[in-house]
């Protein structure tokens, strides 16, 4: 038994060490906003964040949480209630099938919540372990700046 | 007019001094090499013969900063002296070498001495261009004068007492720049002693794999024996060589060639820029270079290659792991490193290293391992190569130590390391400063 805080909330979970934090946030507690994509730290549709900071849940054991903080998708808001950053995703339509979108939102997450004023270069950077197929990196890039500009605005702390 | 006894000593110790100042100045002393308003258009061949050289000689890499302008410099290099930034060398007229005249660019390359006269640190390994061959130097100096010219400054930060008084570098020439070619050899074959002129001198293998001193000149008696490059061990290519399996010369031909050997494994650091200019010179210079380390390695031992056989029987799962071992360690690998390297899930297209053939596991530390789990491995910016993902934000350091404590002893057939806690905070404060002089050297104008 393991204790993992999941968006603040602390729940026990029945898993070997060894599993992926992936797998546990998707089958074990539902939350099925990070995206199994490669399996192998390459694509970053599995893109959460822990502490803070962008991870591939893939990759990440369960064994090595113990006491630290995941914040996934779901942690941002709710399809009633999006957070600044999933509204303006929709806001600019950044999404094609949307497979990546999950963790782009996680990795630009980050970013936006230590930097108010990214430039597209700065955006494109950060983003740059991430991955999208279909190629909404323009929008992306917009929406992006649009959260981080109401960020901004409205003093918004995360 | 007498002279009492003491002002008779302090004019004697004047004297002593001016002369010594003297003479100090005239071993130290270099003149100014006129700056040149023109020149001709040099001849296309000899500038893509340069271009090659110059790739050969890696250049680029010190002298680029990250995000920056090729060869416009700022970046920062790790000495054990402070931090040196490299300098511009596109042909801007008023940052870079643009009025040098190719007598400058010569004596700068065999010499260490900048066109104004002022000594050059040997982090600019002229003790190895020393031993270019006068056209080759003229076909660089071609190359390097016609890239576009950039504007652009490295932060002035002069290296601590006294290594910031750079006319003490006169007498660390005195002591330690050996001057004059590479001696061919006849008793060895032509890309031997081709790879010989390049190895030695343009490519300066021996400026990262060779120990150095305290006055940071490279152990000529350990050539090869293993040294130390921006925080990251450059492992030995001697006898001493950490890999499972010894090196030969088609093996180092693939890794030098493509960044990735299927029994040694994927250039990362401070190598995977080089192999990845190593790719875009003949073939035929890179199974020189190759023929050459292959002979520095020389013929393995028996005990070795038994060795090497029991590690290629591991990584082909023939016989089991030494030390499978359990604990926290060994969830970490399961969990984390297993998708890739272990073998259920070895993928066809990302091939990963068994860690049973992994050099960087047997290096006498574990900083290398250290570095690349923190920081994964990635492509040269803009091309295609092995990635393996960074785990500094995953990983916390008593954990690190928990899996590097556990791959040394499953997979390195070696004594445990010591002060793995240490490295991993040596490690971290190197990064560290690493990300405040590249934000310095972006900031410089």
């Amino acid at each position: 038994m393991i204790d993992l805080n999941v968006n603040g909330n602390v729940q026990q979970v029945d898993a070997e060490p060894e599993t992926p934090l992936l797998y546990v946030l998707r089958n074990d507690l539902k939350l099925n906003g990070a995206k199994f994509g490669c399996g192998l730290g390459q694509c970053g549709s599995c893109t959460v964040l822990l502490d803070g900071a962008p991870i591939f849940s893939c990759l990440v054991p369960i064994s090595l949480l113990e006491g630290r903080k995941v914040t996934t998708l779901e942690g941002l808001g709710t399809p009633a209630n999006p957070g600044v950053l999933q509204r303006a995703f929709i806001d600019e339509q950044a999404a094609q099938c949307g497979y990546c979108i999950p963790g782009m939102i996680m990795r630009a997450q980050a970013l936006i919540n230590v930097n108010r004023n990214p430039s597209a270069a700065e955006i494109a950077r950060h983003l740059q372990p991430n991955l999208c197929r279909c190629g909404t990196h323009a929008q992306i890039i917009k929406a992006v700046q649009r959260a981080a500009q109401l960020m901004k605005e409205r003093s918004l702390t995360r | 007019m007498p002279h009492s006894p003491l002002a008779r000593a302090a004019l004697v110790t004047l004297a002593v001094l001016v002369v010594g100042a003297a003479a100090f100045f005239a071993v130290a002393w270099r003149p100014t090499i006129a700056l040149v308003a023109a020149r001709e258009k040099p001849d296309q061949h000899e500038v893509a013969r340069g271009a090659e050289l110059a790739a050969i000689g890696n250049c680029i890499i010190c002298h680029t900063r990250d995000d920056g302008a090729p060869y416009a410099g700022g970046r920062p290099i790790e000495t054990p002296f402070g931090i040196v930034y490299s300098t511009n060398i596109t042909p801007d007229e008023a940052t870079g070498i643009g009025g040098w005249s190719e007598e400058a660019f010569r004596r700068a390359v065999r010499e260490g001495v900048s066109q104004d006269g002022h000594h050059l640190y040997p982090v600019f390994p002229y003790d190895h261009m020393t031993k270019m061959r006068d056209d080759d130097i003229s076909a660089v100096y071609a190359f390097i004068i016609t890239r576009a010219p950039v504007h652009a400054s490295a932060p002035a930060d002069p290296l601590p007492f006294p290594f910031g008084f750079r006319p003490l570098l006169a007498y660390w020439k005195l002591l330690f720049l050996d001057r004059g070619p590479v001696p061919a050899d006849s008793t060895q074959s032509d890309e031997w002693n081709r790879g010989a002129y390049l190895v030695e001198g343009l490519a300066h293998c021996g400026a990262c794999h060779t120990p150095r001193n305290a006055l940071g000149a490279e152990e000529r008696d350990k050539a090869y024996g293993g040294g130390e490059s921006e925080g990251w061990i450059a492992p030995a290519l001697n006898a001493a060589s950490p890999a499972a399996v010894p090196w030969n010369a088609d093996r180092l031909f693939s890794y030098l060639r493509t960044g990735w050997d299927d029994e040694h494994g994927v250039s990362a650091g401070p190598m995977a820029p080089v192999v990845h200019n190593l790719g875009t010179v003949p073939e035929s210079e890179v199974r020189s270079v190759a023929a050459y380390v292959a002979a520095v390695a020389g013929a393995p031992t028996p005990e070795r290659e038994e060795a090497a056989r029991k590690a290629l029987a591991r990584a082909k799962g023939e016989i089991p792991a030494a030390s499978e071992g359990a604990g926290p360690g060994a969830a970490i690998y399961v969990g984390a490193c297993a998708q890739c390297h272990g073998e259920a899930g070895r993928h066809p297209l990302l091939p990963a290293l068994d860690l049973a053939l992994s050099s960087t596991l047997r290096n006498p530390r574990p900083d290398n391992a250290i570095r690349i789990i923190r920081g994964g491995i990635h492509p040269v910016a803009g091309a295609a190569g092995p990635l393996m993902p960074p785990f500094a934000d995953a990983i916390t350091d008593a954990q690190l130590v928990a899996l590097l404590a556990y791959l040394r002893a499953a997979f390195a057939e070696r004594d445990p390391w010591n002060g793995i806690e240490d490295a991993v905070k040596r490690a971290r404060n190197m990064e560290a400063q690493q990300t405040r002089a590249a934000q310095a050297a972006r900031n410089t104008p």
